[in-house]
């Protein structure tokens, strides 16, 4: 599955100071969605190369990162829930760099 | 992003902004909970400011203000959302950005660049103060001569006293800060964990040193970290978000952690613990420290000599401790101060002496 994962507010610091990833991201063998849960493990594993505590905390991200699916806060979307598509729009914004 | 737009955003369900009614929500607000889109969370987080601004009079129409500008998120915003508020409000406010260039390589050169972009962004003139111009050292010399340990205790009192002597210089009545509910709540729990009763009652006020020369003021006390940061990327504004080099632990500090909890559990945590904080009264017997000034550079102070003074004095002397530690030294109290005072650097969070607004 294509995707475009995005981080911003200092939290790409994590991962060599690239903001923008365009990933391929494999679904499990016969299924053919991904969610949020999925994606944050596939995140941790593939593109945070420092520091992982600053992204995650349990199983999801840390409180103070900002998650917007195709811009619209996932919050309102089910959060870890959150079902992926094709060509989706994934932003993780810290809110915790500097004031 | 144009693509994300084009989207049908799916993700959000479908719902409707509880506001308009006709477009698809783009947030939850934390304080309200409500499901709104991008273009009502524009109008009511700016129009929210707004009514906290005359609510709390916190300017008075000509006056000169200086925006307090670290080219981080919150700063940014304020000159945005202020900026925007006195064109469309009729303020008659004259504002400014102040900026102070601590002397950090890296860090702070890279930020001002920001700060001078947001100049020419909002139209609002600049002024930068700098440590080596007001005190005769950088931060990175500062650094060099005293390690990492207690680097914050300058940069927070410098920062402090730069500011101000930067607000003379552009002869504003007052400075507004970009401290945001989450950086209020916070202080009031770190000082109640302090017993730093002083500074628990003036860490909610809206207006501080309205008695001392500069005034200072806080229109996002009741504005959420979220939103703020919503704002900014949403209207895709450039601010600079790395960490102070000197303090790369700084925002792991517990308190933050702990509101950032809280805010998961129950977003109106944050402002319950501001109000919890407004409602806390000095007690008569609560000496609080005598204001006079400094003997040496006539800044304010509660001793014979401000705290910066005897920071540089000690660096001149080659005795850099000097000065280090006695944050709080108010009479009787002097030895018990002095123990706790340097137990919080452990607990402070944000850097930079930013717990003391
Ligand atoms: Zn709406
Ligand atoms: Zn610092
Ligand atoms: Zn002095």
């Amino acid at each position: 599955m294509q995707l475009t994962v995005e981080f911003g507010g200092g939290l790409e610091l994590l991962c060599d100071s690239v903001k923008i990833h365009n990933v391929n991201v494999e679904t499990p063998k016969g299924v053919q969605q991904l969610i949020m849960k999925d994606l944050l493990v596939w995140v941790q594993k593939n593109l945070i190369k420092e520091r992982p505590e600053m992204f995650i905390k349990g199983d999801t991200v840390r409180p103070g990162v900002l998650v917007l699916v195709n811009d619209c806060d996932w919050e309102l979307s089910g959060q870890l829930d959150t079902t992926l598509e094709e060509k989706d729009v994934v932003v993780f914004i810290s809110t915790l760099h500097g004031g | 992003m144009a693509e994300s737009h084009a989207k049908v955003q799916k993700a959000g369900g479908g719902r409707f902004c509880c506001i308009c009614n006709e477009k698809r929500a783009a947030l939850k607000r934390p304080k309200t909970l409500e499901q709104i889109c991008r273009e009502c969370f524009y109008t009511v987080f700016e129009e929210e400011i707004h009514q906290v601004i005359m609510e709390n009079q916190l300017f008075k129409p000509g006056e000169r203000i200086a925006i307090g500008a670290s080219g981080g998120k919150d700063s940014t915003v304020l000159a945005c959302v202020l900026s925007e508020l006195n064109r469309r409000h009729n303020y008659g406010l004259d504002l400014f950005l102040l900026s102070v260039d601590e002397g950090i390589t890296g860090y702070r050169d890279d930020s001002l660049e920001t700060v001078k972009r947001n100049e020419i962004q909002y139209g609002l003139p600049l002024k930068i103060v700098s440590y080596k111009d007001l005190y005769g050292w950088t931060m990175d010399e500062i650094v060099k001569i005293i390690g990492l340990k207690n680097n914050c205790t300058f940069c927070g009192v410098f920062r402090r006293q730069a500011l101000d002597r930067g607000a003379a210089l552009l002869k504003v009545d007052k400075l507004a800060t970009g401290h945001n509910a989450d950086d209020i709540a916070e202080t009031v729990l770190l000082n109640i964990l302090r017993g730093d009763i002083a500074r628990l009652s003036r860490c909610t006020a809206i207006t501080t040193g309205e008695d001392g020369p500069i005034p200072r003021c806080k229109p996002f006390k009741y504005t959420y970290e979220k939103e703020i940061v919503m704002y900014a990327y949403f209207k895709r504004l450039d601010y600079f978000s790395t960490e102070c080099i000197y303090s790369p632990n700084a925002y792991r500090g517990f308190a933050r952690e702990f509101i950032k909890d809280l805010e998961r559990i129950r977003p109106r945590a944050i402002l319950d613990i501001i109000k919890s904080g407004e409602s806390f009264r000095i007690a008569t017997s609560t000496k609080m420290p005598e204001q006079g000034t400094c003997e040496r550079c006539g800044y304010i102070s509660s001793q014979k000599w401000c705290k910066a003074c005897v920071l540089l004095e000690g660096l001149n002397r080659g005795l850099p401790k000097l000065g280090i530690g006695r944050t709080r030294v108010s009479g009787k109290d002097q030895k018990k101060d002095i123990k706790q005072s340097s137990g919080m650097k452990s607990i402070a969070s944000k850097q930079c002496g930013s717990l003391d607004f």
